[in-house]
């Protein structure tokens, strides 16, 4: 019942570290099976997710990586129910998202969160701090009288270092900066005291210098209130921050293409796109930045989601794409030693 | 130091920013200043990466040195001596209007925030290369449409873009990268001698970034034309910059070579902004955050404008703003200076330097 779609690929291994006794040993609480969604365009049809197969564990993290229009932000909001997919299903706490009855998809609503990524975007500019906060509270009747609701929104604020929290609960939007923003937006997420967050680039658009003090407060969440993360970003060098002991899965055009545990894909990337990807940040330093050789692609952009490559989608940017396999069957993502991999030329060596 | 009554002596620099003040007008008869004392000199071909966090500055600097600022601000002192492609200096701030028009994209061309919003959404990417041709090409030497289109093609493929396609597109049929991507080669159009970037790869994923990073190396190499790139992105200044000048609060408080700044920072500010960057690769150092944030430009506290939020602030420091100190002298503008009375606390620094 789990897996109503066909695919070519055995589920990736949720063992990753299971062995250790670790975090990931602990029940998933979240469970991605299989998903896939199509959208429909004027130029066709395209597949922004096709079947992917995720584990979110409580005080883990999952860090999804890759380019725009991989399909990062569609498998997030599928995972959080925001989307419905068009094969596979979500399972939440081991329930498919989809047979469940209303009262059940509240507390699936309640339970995982979705913090989006542009803060100037995702609040209501003309509610207070204190009103957006508790929204939710006060939507499912979580809190009595207004004073009760403001002491609540004082509590989380204080939780994501909006210190002291009577500065902020009266203020709007626009008379904050960004990085405070994102803070209410994930005081907003924490209100419903959520298993899950699901964090879209949620600090790509801050400066470095708030972007570590943000992920420290998330980290924090993530250890002390046992919150399981679904963590997108486009940028290795935070996924290595963030998810050090949790781990990567990199997507390419709605496929995850390498999986495991997070030091080993960021440390040794194995699939020749992570390796790209690792080798395109611009490392502060400049000896590093000049000194090392850079594992180049054949080409910079995307190719046409309506017309895909045949064989391995990622054969016509490949440097390493041998012809005969590489462009004409797609690689399965299989077991290879410590992580899943999807790529011909890696995995038979 | 600040006498400008007389034309400096000729350096051989291609722009030399000395005592700029800029300011907005916050009220009837009030003005903030923005940009505080900002000297400095850029070289033919160097590259100068403009760092600090949003708020800092860094904008409204690029915007002043091409006269680009919106109607309420002003650059209210100081000099930006340019020298033109015929040897001539000139000051920007006494350019009248047509002077200033031939001077923007033919002397120092500008690209802006966002390549998203820089196009206009219902012209074509031709139209606007013949656009900016007609505007800012003088009568005599203007070219006829073929051979304007002739020339956006070249530029176009300089950015591994493919003319026929991105020529007849709208802005919102490009990717954000290939629209960063055309909107250089716009800039690039007349062939400037120098390029302002705002935050040229901010929103784009690593490996769009990455292009850019490669094909602006690439076509400084080609072009030689001398490059300021302002950036929050320490990694950015690393990879594309010959010199940092570290911006905060609107004063430049840190000047020198890349490596200086990377590798022997002497400003707390300098080396907290590198400390707060992910590395991807090497041991797993971790990043440090910065608590704080910059202070309002309206009302900046006593002495040094960092001292609130440094974690080596002395007593002293909130009384007595430091002036740049000159740690080691160079030519070409390439001399290290910080302004933080601790400096030359070889003590307080010497983590920084066991970076390299």
């Amino acid at each position: 019942m789990t897996d109503r779609t066909l695919r070519t690929t055995p589920p990736p291994a949720p063992e990753t570290t299971a062995a250790d006794g670790g975090p990931a040993a602990a029940q998933p609480v979240l469970t991605l099976r299989g998903v896939r969604r199509e959208f429909d365009t004027p130029r066709g049809r395209i597949s922004a997710v096709a079947g992917v197969d995720l584990d979110v564990r409580p005080g883990s993290v999952v860090c999804l990586v890759g380019e725009s229009g991989c399909g990062k932000t569609t498998t997030a909001r599928i995972a959080a129910g925001l989307t419905a997919p068009s094969g596979g299903s979500v399972l939440f706490r081991g329930r498919d998202v989809a047979a469940m009855d209303k009262r059940e998809r509240a507390g699936f609503r309640r339970s995982v969160q979705y913090i989006h990524q542009d803060p100037y975007a995702s609040l209501n500019p003309v509610r207070t701090v204190w009103s957006t906060v508790t929204a939710g509270l006060r939507r499912h009747r979580m809190v009595g009288g207004r004073a009760e609701a403001r002491g609540a929104a004082a509590e989380l604020l204080e939780r994501v270092d909006l210190t002291p929290a009577e500065d902020y609960l009266d203020k709007y939007p626009h008379q904050m900066s960004g990085g405070q923003r994102q803070r209410v937006a994930v005081a907003r997420a924490l209100a419903m005291n959520p298993q899950v967050v699901i964090a879209d680039e949620s600090t790509s658009m801050l400066d470095v210098s708030i972007r570590v003090s943000m992920l420290n407060t998330l980290g924090r969440l993530r250890d002390e209130l046992g919150v399981g993360f679904l963590f997108i970003t486009h940028d290795l060098a935070v996924a290595r921050y963030f998810a050090w002991e949790g781990e990567v899965a990199v997507m390419y055009l709605g496929r995850v293409v390498e999986h495991g545990p997070t030091p080993r894909v960021v440390g040794d990337p194995r699939h020749p796109y992570t390796r790209a990807l690792v080798s395109a940040v611009c490392e502060p330093d400049p000896d590093l930045a000049r000194g090392g050789e850079r594992f180049r692609l054949r080409s910079a952009d995307v190719p046409d989601l309506t017309d895909p490559p045949p064989g391995c989608d990622f054969h016509p940017r490949c440097p390493l794409h041998e012809a005969g396999d590489c462009d004409t069957v797609r690689p399965p993502l299989v077991r290879h030693r410590d992580r899943s991999l999807s790529c011909h030329v890696v995995t038979r060596g | 130091m600040t006498d400008h009554s007389t034309t400096p002596e000729d350096t051989g620099a291609l722009l030399s920013v000395s005592g700029v003040d800029i300011g907005y007008r916050t009220g009837r008869r009030t003005e903030t200043t923005i940009v505080r004392d900002v000297s400095l000199d850029l070289y033919p071909g160097q590259s100068l990466a403009l760092v600090g966090e949003s708020g800092c500055g860094k904008t409204t600097l690029g915007l002043g040195l091409l006269r680009l600022l919106p109607r309420t601000g002003r650059i209210s002192a100081g000099r930006i001596l340019f020298r033109r492609k015929d040897g001539r200096r000139v000051d920007v701030r006494t350019l009248g209007k047509e002077e200033l028009r031939r001077f923007r994209w033919n002397e120092a061309a500008m690209v802006f925030q966002g390549a998203m919003n820089a196009f206009n959404p219902v012209l074509r990417i031709e139209d606007h290369f013949t656009d900016t041709f007609r505007a800012h090409e003088s009568g005599r030497g203007r070219r006829p449409r073929a051979r304007i289109l002739e020339r956006s093609a070249e530029l176009l493929e300089m950015l591994h873009l493919d003319p026929a396609r991105v020529l007849r597109a709208h802005p919102h049929e490009l990717s954000g990268g290939m629209r960063q991507r055309a909107l250089i080669a716009l800039a690039l159009a007349l062939e400037p001698q120098l390029l302002i970037l705002d935050e040229p790869t901010t929103a784009l994923d690593v490996l769009t970034q990455r292009a850019i990073v490669e094909r602006l190396a690439e076509l400084r190499e080609r072009l030689g034309f001398s490059m300021v790139f302002i950036t929050h992105d320490l990694g950015l200044a690393a990879e594309l910059s010959d010199r940092v000048a570290t911006m905060y609060a609107g004063r430049l408080i840190e000047t020198g070579t890349t490596r200086d700044i990377f590798h022997r920072p002497r400003h707390p500010y300098t080396s907290a902004l590198i400390n707060s960057v992910p590395s991807v690769s090497g041991g797993r150092t971790l990043p440090e955050s910065l608590p704080g944030g910059p202070p309002s430009l309206a009302a900046l506290p006593p002495g040094c404008s960092f001292a609130p939020r440094c974690a080596h602030a002395l007593d002293r420091c909130s009384r007595t703003r430091p002036e740049p100190e000159l740690l080691q002298e160079r030519d070409r503008g390439m001399s290290h200076a910080a302004a933080c009375l601790r400096s030359t606390d070889t003590a307080l620094f010497a983590e920084g330097a066991t970076r390299d």
